[in-house]
């Protein structure tokens, strides 16, 4: 007599033929050496990223957009709902570890060179990903309309107006309008709750299905080891486990940060008040912020700041191309330039993002 | 001629028959894809606000801005910085930050108009002294009747 678990997962198997995808689970299995760690952090941001799809859901039942409704429903949120302090400071400290956690991915990815063939699209896709968690970032900022946001809502979009000929029109398209208003708000939501989402997920289905398919990234000095030396651990149950067990740390960590350092809302945004002493942008932006601060008007034939974005949009690009140009760690040699040029970039953000915290 | 794709038709089409074809058929694609996207592109343009063009503002009366002090007014859609100085004329400037658009102010302790954006400093002329502004802050003319100040655009 067959328990009745075990008659739903056969009329399921008749029909769905689920042994094949028991049987690849049984197979996949991930490579044990010192950098094992790293595999941590993709599944962490994940876990992030479907934190913020469940919040951001409960804000949606009581955010208001709007210039007159946006900041007073916020205060609504925090003060008047149950528990809807706790839910929007999960929201926005969850944001800020999504991104931390991201770059944590990203750079070990670039480290151990797991951008190489065949892999690159990979890592393309996570780099698309990456932005598109800035673009979520920079929008969300917006929403509860308060003082900080709007001025930094100002400084990056006029900062996307700043490229030559299609500037201007990206950014009327970005603030829905020559200024900062309302109109900007409204669009801002529309791309944190509905655009941004969508692309998004497509992009991490596509992220996850080349991940199965090839299976994890083994480091270069991995493959140099004896066969018989190189150990793995299955994927299921081992490695899933551990990744629970990680995520329930992290929502410990969340909870904690939320509850004891809940996130502020500040003074709401009055497009006719000076900018306030002390204004910055995310931490994530920091260091970009504090370069345009120490960038002077102009540079000879170039304006400072058009200087500046223009270094940080072809560093980007370069970084973002890495799989195409790393040509020694395609032919197996280990390319010591890659290691110091992420070692340098590494150093000025914190180092920037240092300065730009404390000045 | 023994092309199998056209073997056994009696009315084989001429390669310029199926060029011509395949011109209109591409040319119907390209079309259609025009007439759908260039709704959205426009639609994405937000149309221009009837904005009401302001020439001059009752900005207030000289009783309420002390010397030595600045504030900003709205002129139209826009924001002024009117500074008083010590000597007690007042000066007016646009307010947006020529960097990078943010609301600039007054600083006493300084003697100068700042942007606490990215640290851009103007002199009290308005001209960009130190930072990264590229350009001097935009005058508009003040204009004291009595107790009332008046600010309007140079001409």
């Amino acid at each position: 007599m067959k328990t009745l678990s075990h008659r739903i997962y056969d009329w399921a198997d008749e029909r769905l033929h689920l042994q094949e995808l028991v049987t690849f689970m049984e197979k996949k299995s991930v490579p044990r050496h010192r950098g094992s760690i790293w595999y941590y952090f993709g599944g962490v941001t994940l876990f992030l990223f479907i934190i913020q799809i469940v919040t951001g859901i409960l804000l949606l039942l009581y955010y208001k957009g709007g210039e007159q409704l946006a900041f007073e429903s916020i205060q609504f949120i925090m003060s008047k709902v149950a528990f809807g302090w706790l839910i929007r400071s999960i929201h926005s400290w969850a944001a800020n570890l999504f991104i931390l956690s991201a770059l944590v991915h990203m750079f070990s990815v670039f480290f151990e060179r797991a951008y190489r063939k065949p892999r690159e699209l990979t890592w393309l896709s996570g780099m698309m990903m990456l932005f598109i968690g800035f673009g979520f970032g920079f929008s969300g900022y917006l929403l509860p309309w308060n003082e900080l946001a709007f001025f930094a809502t100002k400084v990056g979009t006029d900062i996307a107006g700043i490229i030559p000929v299609v500037g201007k029109p990206i950014m009327v398209f970005l603030r829905g309008g020559d200024d900062v208003t309302g109109a900007t708000l409204t669009r801002f939501f529309g791309f944190h709750v509905a655009v941004f989402p969508g692309l998004f997920t497509i992009l991490l289905t596509i992220h996850l299905i080349f991940v199965q398919r090839q299976g994890m990234s083994e480091p270069a000095r991995f493959e140099e080891t004896a066969p018989k030396e190189r150990t793995t651990m299955p994927f299921f149950p081992n490695f899933m486990l551990r990744d629970l067990l990680l995520w329930l740390i992290v929502l410990n960590v969340l909870a904690i940060l939320a509850v004891f350092f809940p996130w502020e809302l500040g003074v709401k945004a009055d497009p006719f008040a000076s900018a306030p002493a002390g204004i910055r942008p995310e931490w994530y932006f920091l260091f970009m912020f504090q370069t345009l601060k120490y960038l002077p008007a102009s540079l000879g034939v170039i304006d400072g700041e058009v200087f500046g974005i223009l270094v940080f949009a072809i560093g980007g690009l370069l970084w973002l191309l890495v799989p195409f140009w790393d040509r020694s760690t395609v032919r197996g040699r280990r390319s010591r330039m890659i290691t110091y040029v992420g070692l340098a970039v590494i150093a000025y953000i914190i180092v920037f993002t240092i300065l730009g915290w404390t000045t | 001629m023994n092309n199998p794709e056209t073997a056994g038709f009696t009315g084989a089409p001429s390669p310029g028959k199926r060029d011509f074809l395949r011109y209109i058929l591409l040319g119907g694609l390209a079309a259609w894809a025009a007439s759908v996207l260039y709704p959205i592109l426009a639609y994405l343009k937000p149309p221009k606000q009837g904005e009401v063009e302001v020439s001059s503002v009752k900005a207030g009366k000289l009783s309420d801005l002390a010397k030595d002090s600045g504030t900003i007014v709205r002129f139209g859609n826009r924001p002024v910085i009117l500074v008083r100085l010590e000597d007690g004329t007042v000066r007016a400037f646009s307010a947006t930050c020529t960097h990078l658009d943010c609301t600039v102010q007054y600083r006493k302790d300084m003697g100068t108009i700042w942007c606490a954006c990215h640290n851009g400093k103007y002199d009290l002329t308005g001209r960009n002294i130190s930072g990264p502004p590229p350009r001097p802050l935009e005058p508009y003319r003040v204009v004291i009747q009595g107790e009332e100040v008046f600010i309007s655009r140079n001409a």
